[in-house]
C-alpha cells in the first residue's frame, strides 16, 4: 500500500474526498473563536495550551468576549495575550491579582480573571494572592500548578513535591532544607472572601471536561458578586520534568494528584444565593 | 464668581483637589507623613463623586492596583512617602514602559532606610533619574505652597493623559503637614470617554488591546525605548516650568525647589536688607529640568547657591545646566532638618567673603 504510486488524478480525488469530509456541516468540533489561530509557543504536551483552549471555549459559550479582561503575569503563560482574543494586561511577576483588583474596581461589571503559575501565585505573589482572596474581590483566579518554574528553566516552586528534582533541588526537594510544598488552594479556601474554590487537572479527556465545567462555573459565579473564584489546574511541564508528554501525564496522575487531590474545596450555596 | 477660600493642611488640600479633579480611583497604604491623603479620601471621596478608594495590603500591591486601574483609561493615583515609594519602584517601571497615565504623590521624609518622619528632599534622584529599572522618566512637579499641592493635581492628570506617562508630585513632610490658605478650584466632572488603547473589554469591531511591558525581541524593545526617549524629548520641549524671583539685578542666585525655595526667598529678602543682591530660581518641574533657563541666568550673575534638604542631588542638574560658566555652591541639611533663612544668609555672606579674599 505504502509503495503504491498514485496518479495525479487519483491524488486529487483523494484530496476531494478529504475536503468533503471536512465540510463545515459535518464538524462536531471547531477552534473556539476567542482562541487566535496562530502557533502557540508552549512545549508539546504542555497543559497551558489545553487550559487556554478551555478558557476560550467558555468565553465563547457565555458570549462574554467583549466583557472579559484577562491578566497574565510572568511565567510561561506571559504570552497568553497572543492567543486569547480579549483585552489583556501583562502584570509583573506575582502581582496579577493586585492588577486585576485595579481593573475590577474601575469596571465592576466586567469579567476579570488572572492566569497564574505556581511560582507566580504561591511564591512571589503570595501576599497579593491571600489579600485579594481575603478582600473577596469579584475576580476569577486560574492557577496553573505544574509543580515547577517552567519559564526560567525548571527551578523549584513552592508546589514542588518532596523528593522531586528540579534544577535548584538537584537531589530532590529536601524538607529540612527547602521546607514543605505549599497547598495554597487549601489555604485560600479557608478565607471567607473566597466564594468558589476547586482543583481540577488537564491530564486526561475526562479531567479536561471537568476542568472546563469548573472554568464555566468560575466565570458564571462572578455574576453573583459574592467573592473570588479560585480554580487550581494541576498541570504538567514535560520539558522541565524531563519526560515525554505521555509520561508526564502519567507521572502527574501517580505523584501530583495524591498530594493535590482533585475536587471542590468550596462551592457556593446556590439555593441561598440565587 | 465667588472663590472658595479655606485653611487646609497640605495633604488635605491635595486630597480635596483629587476629588475635585474628577479622579476615579485611589489605591494606597498608610505611611507618615502622608496618611491624611488616604484618610481624607476614605472619608470624603466615594460619597461625593463615586470615586473608588482602596487601602491596599502594601505599597507593592497599591501601585499594581494603580497599574490595573490605569489600564482601563481612568484617572487613577496613589500616594506614599519615601520607603513606600521605594517599594513601588517595580510597578512604576512597568507603568512607564506600558505608557499608562497615573499620578503618584511622594510626600518625602528623611532617609535613607526607615529614617525619620520629618521632611526631606532626599528622593530627588529616585524621582527624577528613574528609581526603578530601565530607561524611563516620570514627569515630576514640585509644589512649594499648600495652594500648589492642590493646583498641581489637575495639572498632573492633564500631563499624565497628554503623554500617557506617570506623573509624580514630589513634595515633603512639612508641606504635607502645614496649614495655609487655599483657593479651591471648581470640581471637574469625572471622565466618561473611553480611551482607545484601554483594556475595557474588546468590542467586536476592534482588535484586542494588550497592555504589556514585555517585548522579548531586542529590536522591538529598542524601538519601544527610542519611542519613550522621543516622548521625553517632547516633554522637555513643552513642559518646563519654573519661577524666577528678583534675578534681574542679582549677583548671587539661590536655586531651590519645593518648600526650600520659599525659605530661600526669605533669605534673599534678608540679604537685600543687608545690601546683597540675591535672587531665587525655583524649578517647578524637576523633570523636565529648566536647564536652558538656568544657563541663561548664569550669563548674568556671579554665583549660584543651591540649597536642598539632601546631600546635593539637584545640585548635579544645576551644574549640568551651568556647564562651568560660574561657580555653583551648595548648602544642604539632611535627616529631616529644615534649613533656616539665617543659615542660608550666612552661607551667602561666606561666599561673598570668599570672593573678596
Ligand atoms: C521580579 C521577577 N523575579 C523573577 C523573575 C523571573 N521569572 C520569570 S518566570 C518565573 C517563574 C515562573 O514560574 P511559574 O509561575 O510557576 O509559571 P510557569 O513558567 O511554570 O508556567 C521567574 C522566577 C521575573 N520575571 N521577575
Ligand atoms: S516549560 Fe513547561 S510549563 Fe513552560 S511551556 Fe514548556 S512544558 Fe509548558
Amino acid at each position: 500500500m505504502s509503495n503504491q504510486i498514485l496518479t495525479a488524478e487519483e491524488k486529487q480525488s483523494e484530496h476531494k474526498e478529504e475536503e468533503n469530509i471536512c465540510l463545515k456541516e459535518y464538524l462536531v468540533y471547531e477552534r473556539p473563536k476567542t482562541l487566535i489561530d496562530i502557533p502557540m509557543h508552549y512545549c508539546p504536551g504542555c497543559g497551558h495550551g489545553v487550559a487556554h483552549k478551555l478558557i476560550a471555549e467558555v468565553i465563547d459559550e457565555l458570549g462574554i468576549q467583549d466583557k472579559t479582561i484577562g491578566v497574565a503575569p510572568v511565567g510561561c503563560a506571559v504570552f497568553a495575550y497572543n492567543y486569547l482574543d480579549i483585552d489583556m494586561v501583562e502584570a509583573a511577576h506575582g502581582r496579577a491579582t493586585a492588577v486585576a483588583t485595579g481593573i475590577k474596581r474601575m469596571l465592576p461589571d466586567k469579567y476579570v480573571f488572572t492566569y497564574q503559575g505556581d511560582g507566580d501565585l504561591a511564591a512571589i505573589g503570595t501576599g497579593e494572592t491571600i489579600h485579594t482572596c481575603n478582600r473577596g474581590e469579584n475576580i476569577l483566579v486560574i492557577f496553573i500548578n505544574n509543580g515547577i518554574y517552567g519559564m526560567t528553566g525548571g527551578q523549584m516552586a513552592p508546589t514542588t513535591l518532596i523528593g522531586m528534582k528540579s534544577t535548584t533541588t538537584p537531589f530532590g526537594r529536601d524538607v529540612s532544607v527547602m521546607g514543605n510544598p505549599l497547598k495554597i488552594t487549601e489555604l485560600v479556601a479557608q478565607l471567607p472572601g473566597v466564594y468558589y474554590c476547586t482543583r481540577v487537572a488537564v491530564n486526561t479527556p475526562n479531567n479536561v471536561r471537568r476542568a472546563k465545567k469548573a472554568i464555566l462555573n468560575g466565570f458564571k459565579y462572578l455574576e453573583h458578586k459574592k467573592g473570588l473564584c479560585f480554580i487550581e489546574i494541576v498541570s504538567n511541564c514535560p520539558s522541565n520534568w524531563k519526560m515525554t508528554p505521555v509520561e508526564s501525564n502519567k507521572w502527574l496522575e501517580e505523584n501530583m494528584l495524591p498530594f493535590y487531590p482533585l475536587g471542590d474545596l468550596k462551592v457556593p450555596n446556590l439555593s441561598k444565593t440565587e | 464668581m465667588k472663590k472658595e477660600i479655606t485653611l487646609m493642611k497640605g495633604n488635605e488640600a491635595l486630597a480635596e483637589a483629587v476629588i475635585r479633579a474628577g479622579c476615579d480611583g485611589y489605591f494606597g497604604y498608610p505611611i507618615t507623613p502622608q496618611s491624611e491623603i488616604l484618610e481624607y479620601l476614605a472619608r470624603e471621596a466615594y460619597a461625593r463623586t463615586g470615586m473608588v478608594v482602596l487601602q491596599a495590603e502594601s505599597e507593592v500591591a497599591a501601585i499594581n492596583m494603580v497599574y490595573g486601574a490605569a489600564c482601563t483609561g481612568k484617572k487613577v493615583m496613589t500616594s506614599s512617602s519615601s520607603p513606600g515609594i521605594s517599594l513601588m519602584q517595580e510597578g512604576i517601571s512597568y507603568i512607564a514602559c506600558a505608557e499608562l497615565p497615573c499620578l503618584i504623590v511622594n510626600v518625602v521624609r528623611g532617609g535613607p532606610g526607615l529614617g525619620t518622619i520629618q521632611p526631606s528632599q532626599g528622593d530627588y534622584f529616585q524621582a527624577v533619574k528613574g528609581g526603578g529599572h530601565g530607561d524611563y522618566k516620570l514627569i515630576v512637579l514640585a509644589p512649594s505652597t499648600v495652594q500648589e499641592m492642590a493646583d498641581f493635581v489637575p495639572l498632573s492628570f492633564d500631563l499624565a493623559f497628554k503623554y500617557r506617562n506617570p506623573v509624580m508630585i514630589l513634595t515633603d513632610g512639612a508641606l504635607g503637614q502645614m496649614m495655609e490658605k487655599v483657593e479651591l478650584f471648581e470640581p471637574i466632572p469625572r471622565k466618561t470617554e473611553i480611551e482607545p488603547w484601554a483594556t475595557v473589554g474588546k468590542p467586536l469591531d476592534r482588535e484586542h488591546n494588550i497592555i504589556t511591558s514585555l517585548h522579548i525581541e531586542p529590536d522591538k524593545m529598542e524601538e519601544i525605548n527610542l519611542h519613550l526617549q522621543e516622548k521625553y524629548k517632547q516633554i522637555e520641549k513643552n513642559e518646563v516650568r519654573y519661577e524666577i524671583l528678583n534675578c534681574e539685578d542679582a549677583e548671587i542666585v539661590l536655586v531651590a525647589f519645593g518648600l526650600v525655595a520659599r525659605i530661600c526667598s526669605k533669605a534673599a529678602e534678608l540679604a537685600r536688607q543687608k545690601g546683597i543682591k540675591v535672587g531665587v530660581f525655583r524649578p517647578i518641574t524637576l523633570f523636565p529640568f529648566p536647564y536652558q533657563q538656568l544657563n541663561n541666568i548664569a550669563d548674568k550673575v556671579k554665583n549660584f547657591l543651591v540649597v536642598e534638604m539632601n546631600a546635593g542631588q539637584m545640585l548635579e542638574d544645576v551644574r549640568l545646566a551651568v556647564n562651568g560658566k560660574i561657580p555653583v555652591e551648595f548648602y544642604g541639611r539632611m535627616g529631616g532638618i529644615v534649613p533656616s533663612p539665617e543659615e542660608i544668609l550666612q552661607k551667602l555672606e561666606d561666599i561673598l567673603v570668599g570672593e573678596k579674599l
